[in-house]
């Protein structure tokens, strides 16, 4: 299957998903519309499911999303919470004293069953 | 009031922009990126600049989906009226203020005042579980707004939300809501 290349810009982040098993969403994700920016997102990751690697391993790179974009991250992860035949791993990056971010982090973990890792760096 | 009364107005409230009129996504774009550079300029805590990039995303963007799904019974010049908004934000040495005011329908104050008071009287953990459960509940407008705006604005500035609601006529009523966020060292 294809690759998922988004160039990111003011309000969307830079995706990355590639077919090896490599996700990353990066950058800034507060468009006033959600959905749309995250659909062709969940549908790459629909395909994926169809013949994944074994191991996916998902980076998270935000610096800033909003509540929008809050419940499509969700919906994110939980498709790749159904997906079979993988052992997907989540590294959820924040930037030091951004509690916020890290915050955020924790709650998709609380919510989602799905190992998460909490990376903090100087910045993003 | 004359345009210079307006001036020093806004000087002594240290406002560094206001806004009235119609909001649009590019508007937006332009307003968060021309606050991404003044809080540079001045100096302010990177912590600081996120808190209130974050608050301000939240704001506007409740104003935006407010009045894109405000239904106005008019001509064009009445929905126009009633689909303007106004904003402004304003620093002092301890804190920001975003101020935000815009219409609303009469029959919809005593649900925004509920969910208001609501937030309001929620503490620090009451508000994480209460997103929480709001973000886990699977509800979604079409447009991908949750209802979380409100109960994130609370969160992250670590304020009350202050509001007045002032009526018009037997049809709207303006809504205003101010949130304080203060400046972290």
């Amino acid at each position: 299957m294809e690759d998922l290349n988004l160039e990111g810009t003011a309000k969307t982040p830079t995706v990355d998903f590639k077919s090896n098993g490599e996700l990353l969403i990066k950058g800034r994700s507060i468009p006033e519309n959600s959905i749309e920016f995250y659909k062709p997102i969940i549908d790459w990751i629909t395909d994926y499911g169809n013949s994944p690697q074994s191991d996916t391993s998902v980076n998270i790179q935000l610096e800033y999303f909003n509540t929008s974009s809050s419940k499509c991250i969700l919906d994110v992860f939980k498709k790749l919470e159904s997906l079979p035949d993988t052992s997907v791993k989540i590294k959820w990056y924040y930037e030091e004293d951004d509690e916020d971010m890290l915050e955020a982090g924790e709650d998709y973990e609380a919510i989602i069953d799905l190992p998460f890792e909490m990376v903090e760096v100087e910045e993003l | 009031m004359d345009t210079f009364d307006l001036y020093r107005t806004m000087e002594k409230d240290n406002v560094l922009i206001a806004f009235k009129g119609s909001i649009t996504s590019e508007l937006l774009t332009s307003v968060l990126q021309i606050m991404e550079t003044k809080m540079e300029d001045l100096d302010d805590a990177p912590k600081t600049r996120k808190k209130v990039f974050n608050v301000l995303v939240e704001c506007l963007q409740n104003l935006y989906h407010h009045i894109e799904e405000f239904e106005v019974v008019g001509d064009a010049e009445e929905v126009t009226e009633k689909k303007s908004a106004i904003f402004s934000i304003s620093r002092t040495e301890e804190c920001y203020y975003i101020v935000t005011g815009n219409f609303v329908s009469k029959k919809n104050v005593d649900s925004l005042k509920n969910k208001i008071d609501y937030i309001n009287k929620l503490d620090r953990a009451e508000l994480k579980q209460y997103y929480k459960s709001i973000l886990n509940n699977g509800e979604m407008s079409e447009k991908g707004g949750g209802g979380l705006g409100f109960i994130d604005i609370a969160k992250k500035s670590g304020e009350k939300l202050k509001y007045s609601i002032k009526e018009l006529d037997t049809t709207y009523s303006f809504f205003t809501l101010t949130v304080k966020i203060t400046q972290k060292k």
